[in-house]
């Protein structure tokens, strides 16, 4: 974690502090290598990157880049390359820490998603745009060579992804254009998608972990999902804002203020009494179906409105799939992909900030900003509230890649929630 | 003459019936008679009376007699005068005439009332029919006034159809044109905005320019120490080898991938075929009825012919040629037919069912229907049987897919492996008896080697005792010169033997001896064990041996086991 300048290293179990460095400037980023030895620094306002080491706390670098000037900055992923994009994202430079080296990739895209690694980490692929036209140019991290360059058929390239098997990259357009294409690793288009033409278009795009599915979420509050044999749609999930189908479990959020015998008040109150006086404990409640859920009207003449499937996220098991429509924005809607049908809906008191399913299990971690963080497994779901005085307003989470730990993160302070695990 | 005039007096007051419907009135000179006359056409009882008395007075008696005559004699009565041409009255013509016109009245009346009802009736006919007349003719206002409204009602549906028509119209040419106008501002928002991005590109292009020329000429990248690559190795130059292992590499993985993707879809497929084939059996085995009544439906037969050759056919197929496309439609093909005869059978049966509940109790049917169940009962036990050898089969199948793709081959295996079985159970059992025998020929042979050493040890003595007895008895002959004592004892060992064996052989003894091989007293028991160690080359369970040889053939060791056995025990 990093403060100001600071950036402290913990241990993941104990939460100690193993190391304390110190950096230039105000920190704006920091990332692991993909080892886990090094941690790089990236400080946006004076465009300088430093990287420490976990082995040997004396070592340190400092990449400048200058008057060029720093917007973002990555780690490759052989963890000794440092790919820092400059202003304007007029170019992005590799930095090679084995060798000290440079290496520039021009005219790169300024948009959401422009780089991305293959899982194995062999291979990079950057959308770049020349002449008022996308290219996605794919290099091969060992040796940064340029592998294939091809020009894709997009009015404007938003993002780019590849598929976990490292084969397929979907690159689509933005939400003026609804189109997917999907491109073979050496540079094919297999195939193109266009659900409709003119409405706003994709706003999210998630690929199963098997490689299977691509499910892409649009603005018309609907998932399609595509199948990788044919690249054709398979189903189309919807996200109405009454859910009447009676397969489907839907958890509410229910909030219950504790009641207190008059005769347990004592004068001045203990802090725990007061503490649970104005908490309010909540837990969930089945309802019956048919079940109406809070839906939002959009705001018509706004530039990216809410609405749509704004979040995807499948589960590390392939099983099931989360989503959360803008429109409805306290529910979360978990699908199960074996049957393709939606299988529970969650619906919270507050808007969803958050959601991450665990590395590991079909387990769901969802935060709406309050102090309280829910699961939800097949099990069934539970509410969890972090304890301590005041209000710790959890605005995102990450899981342990083990899946047994979670990290909660609030404006200023983060906790580390640790999950036991069964007795078998 | 005066003019007749015929005056017709309409209907009379009802209380004076004697009316005279018509009179015809003399309009004769005097106008007093006309007045008259004329006055009679108001009727009154008074008026008529005054008429009776008007008409003859005394004074025209025979004027009005002479009237009447003529009158009566126009209308063809009689005339009432006598025949005489006097001026008598004959009175009984006159009764006659009286009585003829009274009759002549009274049938007049009857006709007048008669014409009267006839003449109310048609007159209520005729109020009637105006009443029908009158409200027809209202209903028919009414009904043209309806259609009226009517038509009225459909030219406004018809002109709001229209209207609506056009409306849709214009909304889809409004909708078409929106999209022309979306289009058109989307192209030309497009081109702006590659307009600016081509101004963008040059700024950025310029300020590029700067950054790189105004280049801090200090170290952009400091590092304490080079920090060595992840995977170890060192970086390589670029050059036209790497680039093609580049992409050697990159087509490897996909070529990898792929082939993981059609080796996924292959075990899918064969499974899916698997299924169908198991499919196709139960179906066949749910569908045995049919086979029963071959002659009712020639088609059936030769369909069940097809559908085994095809099982022949496509259980050898199976294992070689799986993607072969023939097949796969044989198989396809195949499935659909016989589903669709089930489905038929299936719905015939639903027929026989419902037309056993429908109809009345027809124990036929109800029989049948009994009958039925039993045999789905039967047949469905047959179908679990026949499921369950499928599936051991299929398993066996698989396994034999894995190793080895020959149906015949699979067979043998079977087979070999129930043989293998059994042999190994054997080897087993032989081994174990192997063991023991080599076991007991273990502690025989140490058995035999302790009894060799006591024979040695016996044999010598006796030899010694012997040797005393020879020497006492050749005492006199020379002895020879003896080079060693064993070899003296061996020598005399040798013709101990002989002497031995002359003194007699035991015919029970079946062993072949070695030269150094000592005997035992004949008393005792023959086995002979050789003091040298054993070297026990071969042995034959149960044989018998090569039979007894003289003492002076000196074969290498054999080894009658059993009967050492008999003989040691």
């Amino acid at each position: 974690s990093c403060v100001q300048h600071r950036l402290v290293v913990r241990d993941a179990s104990s939460l100690q502090i193993l190391q304390l460095y110190s950096c230039v400037d105000q920190i704006q980023y920091i990332e692991w290598s993909s080892d886990s030895l090094f941690i790089l620094c990236a400080m946006y306002k004076r465009g300088i990157v430093q990287v420490w080491s976990l082995e040997q706390p004396e070592w340190h670098c400092k990449i400048d880049e200058g008057s060029a000037g720093l917007v973002a900055s990555c780690w490759s992923p052989d963890g000794r390359h440092i790919l820092n994009t400059t202003e304007f994202h007029l170019r992005i430079t590799v930095w090679s820490l084995c060798t000290k080296s440079v290496s520039y990739i021009k005219y790169p895209k300024a948009c959401q998603q422009g780089v991305a690694f293959t899982k194995d980490g062999r291979y990079m692929a950057v959308a770049e745009r020349r002449d008022c036209k996308d290219f996605i140019s794919i290099f091969v991290c060992r040796n940064w060579q340029l592998l294939r360059h091809f020009d894709t058929e997009t009015q404007d390239l938003f993002g780019i992804e590849w598929a976990p098997n490292g084969c397929v990259l979907a690159a689509w357009d933005t939400c003026l254009e609804y189109k997917v294409l999907l491109y073979s690793l050496d540079g094919r288009l297999l195939s193109s998608y266009r659900a409709y033409e003119w409405p706003l278009g994709i706003k999210s795009i998630a690929w199963s972990p098997s490689s299977q599915f691509l499910a892409i979420g649009s603005f018309d509050e609907k998932v399609r999902i595509l199948n990788h044999v044919t690249w054709k749609k398979i189903t189309e999930l919807e996200h109405p804002a009454i859910i009447a189908s009676k397969k489907t479990i839907v958890y509410k959020e229910v909030e219950k203020s504790p009641t207190l015998g008059t005769e347990r008040l004592s004068f001045p109150p203990t802090r725990a009494l007061a503490s649970s006086l104005f908490s309010t404990q909540s837990k969930y409640d089945i309802c019956q179906v048919p079940v109406s859920l809070h839906y939002i009207k959009p705001v018509a003449d706004r530039a990216n409105p809410k609405v749509g499937v704004g979040m995807l996220a499948f589960s590390a098991d392939n099983c099931f799939l989360a989503t959360k429509n803008d429109n409805i924005p306290n529910a979360v809607w978990i699908w199960d992909i074996r049957k393709m049908k939606l299988a529970v809906v969650l619906e919270q008191l507050c808007t969803i900030q958050c959601f991450q399913w665990d590395p590991c299990q079909p387990r769901l971690a969802v935060c709406t900003g309050g102090s309280r963080v829910y699961l939800w497994s097949p099990a069934g779901c539970v509410v969890v509230k972090v304890p301590g005085e005041g209000d710790f307003q959890i605005m995102a989470l990450s899981w342990h890649p083990s899946g047994d730990s979670m990290l909660l993160l609030s404006k200023d302070h983060f906790c580390v929630c640790y999950l036991e695990r069964e007795e078998v | 003459m005066g003019d007749w005039k015929t005056i017709t007096v309409p209907v009379l007051s009802p209380d004076s019936q004697n009316i005279f419907p018509y009179t015809s009135e003399r309009r004769t000179s005097p106008t007093s008679m006309n007045s008259q006359v004329l006055r009679l056409s108001l009727p009154s009882s008074k008026s008529m009376h005054s008429f009776f008395s008007a008409f003859c007075t005394e004074e025209n008696i025979e004027q009005s007699i002479s009237y009447i005559d003529r009158e009566l004699t126009t209308m063809g009565f009689p005339s009432i005068y006598a025949e005489s041409k006097g001026k008598e009255l004959d009175l009984v013509s006159m009764v006659n005439c009286m009585n003829e016109l009274l009759v002549l009245q009274h049938k007049n009346l009857r006709a007048q009332e008669e014409i009267e009802i006839q003449h109310l009736k048609l007159g209520s006919d005729m109020d009637h029919l105006q009443n029908c007349y009158t409200k027809l003719k209202e209903q028919l206002e009414l009904s043209k006034r309806e259609i009226v409204g009517l038509q009225e009602r459909d030219r406004q549906l018809q002109s709001k159809n229209r209207n609506l028509h056009q409306l849709l119209k214009n909304e889809k040419d409004e909708v078409q044109k929106l999209q022309n106008v979306i289009s058109s501002r989307a192209t030309q928002y497009n081109h702006d905005m590659k307009r600016k991005e081509r101004e963008y590109n040059k700024l950025k292009e310029r300020l590029h320019q700067l950054v790189m020329n105004k280049k801090d000429k200090k170290l952009a990248m400091e590092v304490l120490n080079c920090v060595g690559r992840a995977d170890g190795k060192r970086g390589a130059w670029r050059t036209d080898k790497t680039e093609a292992r580049n992409e050697e590499e990159m087509y490897k993985v996909l070529l990898s991938d792929y082939e993981q993707r059609q080796k996924q879809l292959l075990l899918e497929n064969t499974e899916l075929k698997k299924v169908l084939q198991q499919m196709k059996k139960d179906i066949i085995s749910l569908l045995p009825p049919q086979k029963q009544k071959p002659k009712e439906r020639s088609e059936d037969g030769l369909v069940l012919s097809d559908q085994e050759e095809d099982i022949g056919e496509l259980n050898k197929e199976n294992m070689w040629e799986l993607s072969c496309e023939t097949v796969r439609e044989q198989l396809t093909n195949s499935i659909r037919k016989q589903w669709r005869m089930l489905k038929n059978h299936v719905e015939k049966l639903d027929n026989q069912v419902s037309r056993g509940h429908s109809g009345a109790l027809n124990e036929k049917d109800v029989i049948s229907r009994e009958d039925h169940e039993l045999e789905t009962g039967k047949l469905e036990l047959e179908i679990q049987q026949c499921k369950e050898m499928i599936r051991t089969q299929q398993q066996l199948l698989q396994q034999q897919l894995t190793c080895d793709d020959d149906t015949t081959l699979l067979l043998q295996d079977c087979y070999l492996l129930e043989e293998r079985e059994r042999l190994q159970e054997e080897w087993r059992l032989f081994r174990e008896q192997k063991k023991n025998f080599e076991k007991e020929r273990k502690s025989f042979t140490e058995a035999a080697i302790r009894l060799g050493l006591e024979r040695k040890a016996f044999e010598e003595d006796r030899g010694a005792w012997l040797k005393h007895q020879f020497l006492s008895m050749t005492a006199d002959c020379k002895s020879e010169n003896v080079k060693t004592p064993s070899a003296f004892l061996r020598s005399n060992g040798l013709q101990f033997n002989w002497c031995v064996s002359l003194l007699g052989s035991d015919p029970d003894i079946r062993l072949v001896r070695s030269a150094s091989r000592q005997r035992r007293p004949p008393s005792s028991l023959s086995a002979t064990v050789s003091p040298e160690p054993c070297q026990i080359s071969q042995y034959i369970t149960q044989n018998s041996v090569a039979s007894e040889k003289p003492a002076a053939d000196y074969m290498p060791n054999l080894w009658v086991e059993s009967d050492d056995k008999e003989e040691t025990e």
